[in-house]
């Protein structure tokens, strides 16, 4: 490296040498005397020693364990109740829709699932639909989508991006929106709560879609084409529909704001999960009032529209009722990490301390003859 | 040298033979029977590599030779046709920089050569075209133009003088920009020319280009108008070299002899051979792990994913049909295509950007030395000098030490102590005072008073002022040369303080010399009476005690080399007596004398040795008429010799200086250099052998290692010399039972001592010195017998148990020899050579690490070094202070490189586990490419340029800490597995840890959740929190630039994440990232997930830190305690080395 610029400097240095020793140039070969160049830059020197890291194992203990407490307990008291809806049991009451699932049905297939609560759901509770088994982070998968299209951009609706093969033109060779494997495999299961009163009288309990999605998802990144508020049919007239929807994308919902690509349900799915087995928000029971809790204990139905085959590749499907803390949905994790961390640092304190303690004193005593 | 290749093509025959002929002035010359004008190359210099229309293609051919390039070019080239995870732009951005960043720097390096190049060859000359004088420029001049040169200026080739104004038919030249000589050498015009040039018709016949400076062989064929012709020949004194530079000569003719590329300057700068490092060596070792680390994860990767995808319904779920094109390809073809997917996928884990942190550090890295002011030395008005950048950390990995006597460990500043006629002691006055005290013991010395005959005395006066090649530096015709040499006068002044006011005294005058010892003696005889007064136009002046003037002719000078070790004049007196004057060291002249005059002079000559002084004797002969012309005649006639004529002319200087008798003997005093025992005993400390390899005699050097504690009193000398093998037998014998006795009572008997602890420790240990002459180890090295390797390995054996080797009457290629035999040893260490004169270059080139020592012997041994010091005591900053922190600087920054990328891929690499082997990358390509460019790079490269582990100051008094990191101890497999597992359970912990916190993705108060890029951000931002962290605890030395670097990092990273989150880039296809970071930090269950890996990644480290570190603190003080209640002061050397009254002799062996 420098020996290639070796060569120039002494090609140079050819002619001044030649000029004969002038005092000048002797000048300027000396070492500029600053602190950076002499290595000498003023610093901070920290030792690690026992006794400072001591004092910080103990804060960190003292800080976590409580933390964790914190923690465990804030994701004891969440409320969480799961159920598998899957029918692969000859038992469960979803088993013939799953049995007798087929693309072309035009009769959706219903089931509905008993279930009871042993406590109340005091405050908001939010609903998900989880899959097992379901790989949305394949790689084939992931990519295939076409970000722009969701954003509206009106060229990549006509004109979809490679990347969503082979979901990218209908059989009618007219392209497809949204398209890619993600949309199109949209989860369709409708699931819809009833409430058994103990007088067997059953009460629909209202499910609020909206609100399900990131704010900025909803707002910014996805985009009806022409703008959220034109009309939306004839924005995707020269678009087939996803191959496996039973319904073009602007009939998602009726409601104009929730329509297209900016349906809420959408939006979430498009959120590829990270681990095969995941959950999605679908829903949330939102709280009437103080008084009584969103939802009492008591007996329930789970009423399924069975549209979503998982079946073929020994997936599972799930519903899950949960509330949720500042800290998020139920996670025991988190709670024990910490208690864990906290205790093993505090530990390490002591055993620390005494051996500092003991080889304190004796370094100590070699000190004394110095 | 394409340029030259394709002259060998054009020369045709004229290349083909051993020699070329010129025509002067390009005139043909009557007995040549055809004038066909020869092709030469021009003389444009060209020391640049390209030009503007190869530039791109080669230098890309250039840099993608390199292995590392071309692997990434592979990478890319494979990320660019097979359809891979990540986008070519992750690794092509990456490689696209570094080769820009390369070809940027080279080509504007390549930019300044040409500037160089292009002030070179518009250099304005003058050229004679038929008797007229024409303006031209450098680059014009072919091969056999006569050419004029003015005062001052520098010559545009290789050139014979023709003529000069000077009356003599002299002229002088400097020669500083080529060789350092600063002193004004005398060239010579060739004899007998003509006056007028414009008539002249000659040629000259000489070699071939050859690179050395100092060999020229030539013949002139002068044709008279009477078709008469002369020959001449040509040596070094009538060849004026391109770069030297015309003094005190107002103008001179001279013909073009060799042009441009062929000059010797442009020859003397092709490039040196490459020195590797250990670290580099250690960096490929690692690499190949990593390789393999690559390899074998892609390869489970594959494997796994075809298992996994040949159950049911695994393969192509009704969600995720793949296209047709992907069901019709070969399945050995898509398993293939998918090792290399998962092979692009993981190649981060061998960086780009660390050959460019690495090449960055050891550049900028290396400035620290040239800035050093601590290395400023104010006699010569320079600094240390960095020839080389590659070799920083090697300085701190040095085993074994090389030194070269004369002017390294000595000053080489001589002085004249006394002198020996006839055996009768004469000693310098001026120097009496200081003697007070010296306790005379052997005989002759006694009769101080008396004098030898008045007769004697003056001839050899007469042989000190006549027998050497000293200039006299003359006032200058103008003003300006008179100001230069005030100058120069002060400067010997400063360097010889006694004799200051002696020198004023002399009228201003100086002398300059090749060899500082010759000036020592003619200062010596002036002191006696006997002034040199100047050579000129061959005729010596010397002033007599009478103050009379005696003018000698200078028949000839037969010169000095290292071979015979002498050197003559034959002068003829004004009486026409002829008489050859020799001096020489004992060895050589005592065998050409009578032996009775020897014995005489011998014990004075080995006294004075004894104590360190330089010894010459000087014998002189008389040769009558006869014996003068057939010396003359066979001098001519070697020295006419095309071939073979260095060995002629030293065959006929043999038979020349025979039969001389002995007059007398001289004893010069070499100083010590400052420091000089500091530095040696600092090296030894610091676990360093230190071996001085000499040429001088074995009793000078031995005193020598005496005063530079190399020796100690205690020390037992082990003698390998020709003195210790005679004993009747055969020497082979002798040898060999020698070395069987030493082996034995040095490595056998030795107490198992760790390897590596010598001195200092050991104190009740038997420490060995060794002692070798060059005779003997060529006995050693080329046997006559069969038992070569055994006498080696024995002799390694001894030096090594030996705590210095001393190995004297070294030849140049001697040296290089041992430094070759050290280094290929076993173990292979690192040696290092130090040396100041040319007789060094060879084993400064053979060492792993060579250093020049900007002394008075000119500058070939700075220009063939590594690194270049103005004085010996600086080495020990070098290899202490420097040296270490490099080496601790360079080893953290390999070791945490692959550290940082292996915690980087390792949970890409887990989360094939959970996508379905599907090569999903688990973070974003922007960060993918931006972790090693920004993120964690300049962090790093800080630290690798500015930690200091231990402060400067302590590393400097404790020489032992550098034992601390000798044998390459930062990067064995011991630390590397360290940093390896630290790599790994980090790894396990950022993935695993984030996995359970996603096992419930509702992360966020607002039931919302997470998906896999928010997953792979929450990874990333532990990842670059944790490594940088990781190396802010490493860090020791905490500058403002460090706290700016390692915090600015981060918070770029933070700034970054919410840039490249905060907008919907128009020009990507996926807006993977859009407010996922935002997201995550809204997240307070994101925030406790990360603060508890980052502290747990970190607690193994903290922890072992803290455990580790009541051991080294205490190591620390230790010796600082111990090295300032050490008895040994080191004050003592600033003694001059006469005080020293020790007996060696008695501790010696034998």
């Amino acid at each position: 490296m420098m020996a290639s610029s070796y060569n120039a400097k002494e090609e140079d240095g050819h002619h001044s040498g030649a000029s004969g020793p002038g005092g000048a140039a002797a000048k300027s070969k000396k070492p500029d005397n600053t602190a950076f160049k002499q290595q000498r830059l003023p610093a901070w020197q920290p030792i690690l020693t026992a006794g400072t890291v001591l004092p910080a194992f103990f804060v960190i203990g003292l800080i976590f364990i409580p933390i964790g407490i914190g923690l465990y307990v804030t994701s004891n008291n969440i409320k969480e109740f799961e159920i598998d809806y899957t029918g692969i049991d000859m038992s469960s009451p979803c088993f013939n829709c799953s049995q007798n699932f087929s693309w072309n049905s035009t009769k959706p297939c219903k089931c509905s699932l008993p279930f009871s609560l042993d406590q109340p759901f005091e405050s908001n509770v939010f609903v998900y639909y989880g899959l097992s088994n379901f790989y949305q982070n394949h790689r084939r998968y992931v990519k295939s989508r076409d970000d722009s299209q969701l954003n509206g951009d009106l060229f990549s609706l006509t004109h979809p991006s490679k990347e969503c093969e082979p979901y990218r033109t209908g059989s009618d060779n007219k392209p497809i929106a949204p398209c890619g494997a993600i949309a199109n495999s949209m989860f369709n299961d409708t699931l819809e709560l009833y409430y058994i009163d103990p007088n067997e009288t059953r009460t629909l309990i209202p499910l609020v879609k909206k609100g399900i999605a990131w704010w900025t998802d909803k707002h910014v990144k996805f985009r009806n084409p022409g703008g959220n508020n034109s009309n939306l049919t004839a924005s995707f007239q020269g678009n087939s529909k996803p191959v496996n929807w039973n319904k073009p994308a602007y009939e998602l919902d009726a409601d104009p704001e929730n329509n297209g690509f900016i349906n809420e349900d959408f939006i979430v799915w498009m959120r590829t999960a990270a681990l095969p087995t995941f959950r999605k928000l679908y829903r949330i029971i939102q709280r009437k009032n103080n008084m009584t809790p969103t939802l009492p204990r008591g007996n329930y139905t789970l009423e399924v529209t069975y549209n979503y085959p998982v079946r073929s590749f020994e997936g599972r499907k799930r519903m899950i009722l949960s509330t949720i803390s500042w800290m998020g949905g139920k996670n025991p994790f988190l709670g024990i990490a910490y208690i864990t961390v906290g205790s093993v640092c505090f530990f390490l304190g002591v055993v620390l301390l005494i051996i500092h303690h003991k080889y304190g004193n004796r370094s100590n005593n070699s000190d004394i003859p110095n | 040298m394409l340029r030259r290749g394709l002259n060998r093509l054009c020369g045709g025959d004229e290349k083909r033979v051993d020699s070329r002929t010129i025509y002067v002035g390009h005139r043909p010359c009557p007995p040549t029977e055809a004038f066909i004008p020869p092709k030469f190359c021009d003389n444009r210099i060209v020391s640049s590599k390209y030009t503007v229309w190869n530039f791109l293609p080669k230098n890309l051919f250039e840099q993608f030779r390199r292995i590392a390039n071309f692997y990434f070019l592979i990478i890319f080239l494979v990320q660019v046709i097979v359809d891979t995870p990540t986008s070519p732009v992750t690794s092509g951005l990456p490689l696209f920089f570094v080769i820009t960043v390369t070809a940027i720097k080279q080509g504007y390096e390549d930019w300044l050569r040409h500037k160089a190049d292009k002030e070179v060859n518009k250099y304005p000359a003058i050229r004679l075209e038929n008797g007229q004088r024409a303006r031209t420029y450098s680059e014009n001049i072919k091969v056999g133009d006569v050419v004029e040169v003015v005062e001052d200026e520098t010559f545009p080739c290789d050139l014979i003088l023709l003529q000069s104004s000077r009356d003599d038919g002299t002229c002088f030249v400097t020669t500083a920009s080529l060789d350092g000589e600063s002193n004004h050498k005398t060239h010579y015009t060739v004899p007998d020319m003509e006056k007028d040039l414009e008539s002249l018709s000659a040629t000259i016949e000489c070699e071939q280009p050859q690179p050395d400076l100092y060999k020229f062989v030539g013949r002139m064929h002068i044709y008279k108008h009477d078709q008469e012709t002369f020959v001449r020949s040509l040596g070094p004194e009538n060849l004026l070299l391109k770069g030297a530079t015309l003094k005190n000569t107002k103008k001179i003719y001279a013909v073009a002899l060799y042009t441009g590329m062929e000059t010797k300057m442009a020859l003397n700068y092709q490039g040196k051979s490459q020195k590797r490092s250990a670290v580099e060596k250690s960096i490929n070792g690692f690499l190949l792990v990593y390789l393999s680390i690559l390899v074998s994860k892609a390869l489970v990767c594959t494997s796994l994913k075809y298992w996994w995808q040949s159950r049911e319904g695994q393969d192509e779920p009704w969600y995720n049909q793949k296209t047709q094109k992907e069901r019709d390809t070969y399945k050995f073809l898509k398993m293939f295509t998918d090792f290399l997917s998962f092979m692009v996928l993981f190649n981060f884990i061998i960086p780009v950007s660390m050959y460019v942190t690495v090449e960055m550090q050891k550049f900028l890295g290396s400035f620290f030395i040239t800035w050093d002011k601590d290395f400023f030395d104010p006699e010569i008005e320079e600094g240390a000098l960095v020839n080389t950048s590659d070799l920083n950390e090697e300085l701190g990995q040095v085993e074994y030490v090389f030194t070269d006597k004369t002017g390294t460990l000595t000053q080489n500043n001589m002085e004249f102590i006394e002198c020996c006629i006839d055996g009768f002691q004469y000693k310098n006055r001026d120097s009496c005072s200081e003697l007070d005290g010296f306790c005379v013991t052997d005989g002759p010395i006694s009769k101080l008073q008396e004098k030898a005959g008045r007769e004697k005395e003056e001839l050899f006066l007469r042989a000190l002022c006549l027998c050497h090649t000293v200039q006299v530096k003359e006032p200058g015709p103008d003003e300006r040369t008179e100001l230069d040499q005030v100058d120069q006068v002060d400067g010997l002044d400063q360097v010889d303080g006694l004799h200051r006011p002696l020198a004023q005294a002399q009228e201003e005058r100086g002398f300059i010399a090749s060899s500082p010892d010759e000036v020592a003696l003619v200062k010596g005889a002036m002191k006696y009476g006997f002034t040199f007064l100047g050579l000129e136009s061959k005729t010596m002046k010397i002033k007599n005690r009478q103050n009379d003037i005696e003018s000698y002719d200078l028949l000839h000078v037969l010169n000095f080399d290292p071979v015979r070790r002498r050197m003559s004049v034959i002068v003829r007196s004004r009486t026409g007596e002829t008489m050859l004057f020799c001096k020489g060291a004992d060895s050589s002249i005592f065998p050409r004398v009578k032996q009775e005059e020897v014995d005489r002079i011998r014990t004075h000559v080995e006294r004075n040795a004894t104590e360190g002084y330089r010894t010459l004797c000087v014998a002189y002969k008389r040769l009558s008429p006869e014996e003068f012309a057939e010396a003359e005649e066979r001098l001519q006639e070697a020295r006419l010799a095309l071939q073979d004529r260095d060995e002629k002319l030293t065959a006929v200087y043999n038979q020349v200086e025979t039969d001389m008798s002995l007059i007398g003997a001289t004893a010069v005093e070499d100083r010590l250099q400052e420091e000089a025992a500091e530095t040696m005993e600092a090296l030894q400390g610091a676990g360093m052998k230190v071996w001085v390899l000499t040429g001088d005699k074995m009793e000078t050097a031995k005193s020598t290692c005496y005063a530079c504690r190399l020796f100690q009193r205690g020390t037992e000398l082990l003698e390998l010399t020709v003195r210790t093998l005679e004993g009747g037998r055969r020497r082979e014998e002798r040898l060999y039972e020698l070395l069987q006795d030493y082996h034995k009572k040095a490595v056998q008997d030795a107490p198992p001592a760790k390897p590596g602890v010598t001195r200092s420790w050991a104190t009740a240990q038997q420490e060995y010195g060794f002692i070798i002459d060059g005779a003997t180890l060529s006995l050693v090295l080329n046997p006559a017998d069969a038992n070569s390797s055994r006498y080696k390995s024995l002799f390694l054996q001894i030096c090594q148990n030996c705590c210095a080797v001393l190995c004297c009457r070294m030849a140049p290629l001697q040296k290089a020899q041992i430094v070759r035999m050290v280094k290929n040893c076993k173990g292979s260490p690192i040696t290092l050579s130090i040396g100041d004169g040319a007789n060094d270059v060879s084993m400064i080139l053979e060492a792993h690490v060579g250093i020049g020592i900007k002394g008075k012997e000119g500058r070939q041994a700075v220009r063939n070094s590594d690194y270049a010091l103005p004085k010996l005591k600086h080495l020990k900053k070098l290899l202490l202070a420097h040296g270490h922190l490099y080496y601790v600087r360079i080893a953290h920054l390999v070791q945490y490189f692959f550290y940082k990328n292996l915690c980087f891929i390792l949970p890409q690499f887990l989360y094939q586990f959970f996508c379905g082997y599907s090569q999903q990358p688990l973070y974003d390509a922007a960060y993918l490419t931006m972790y090693n460019i920004c993120f964690t790079s300049m962090p790093i490269l800080a630290y690798s340029l500015l930690e200091q582990h231990i402060c400067i100051e302590v590393l400097m008094d404790n020489a032992i800490l550098y034992r601390d990191i000798a044998k390459n101890a930062n990067l064995r497999w011991g630390p590397f597995l360290y940093w390896t597992v630290l790599g790994v359970f980090q790894g396990l912990m950022f993935f695993f840890g984030v996995r359970f916190l996603f096992s419930n993705p509702a992360l966020q108060d607002n039931g919302q959740v997470f998906g896999n890029w928010s997953y792979g951000t929450t990874v990333f931002t532990i990842l670059v929190f944790t490594v940088t962290l990781k190396l802010a605890l490493d860090t020791r030395h905490w500058t403002w630039i460090n706290h700016f670097v390692i915090w600015g990092s981060l918070c770029f990273y933070v700034f970054f994440s919410f840039f490249w989150g905060g907008i919907i880039w128009p020009f990507l296809r996926q807006q993977r990232l859009y407010f996922v970071f935002a997201n995550m930090l809204s997240s307070v269950s994101a925030w406790l997930t990360i603060i508890l890996l980052i502290l747990l990644s970190l607690l193994p480290d903290i922890l072992l830190m803290v455990f580790r570190k009541p051991k080294t603190h205490v190591r620390q003080k230790k010796p600082r305690l111990t090295s300032a209640g050490a008895p040994k002061s080191p004050r003592a050397s600033a003694r001059p080395l006469l005080m020293r009254t020790f007996s060696d002799e008695s501790n010696t062996v034998c």
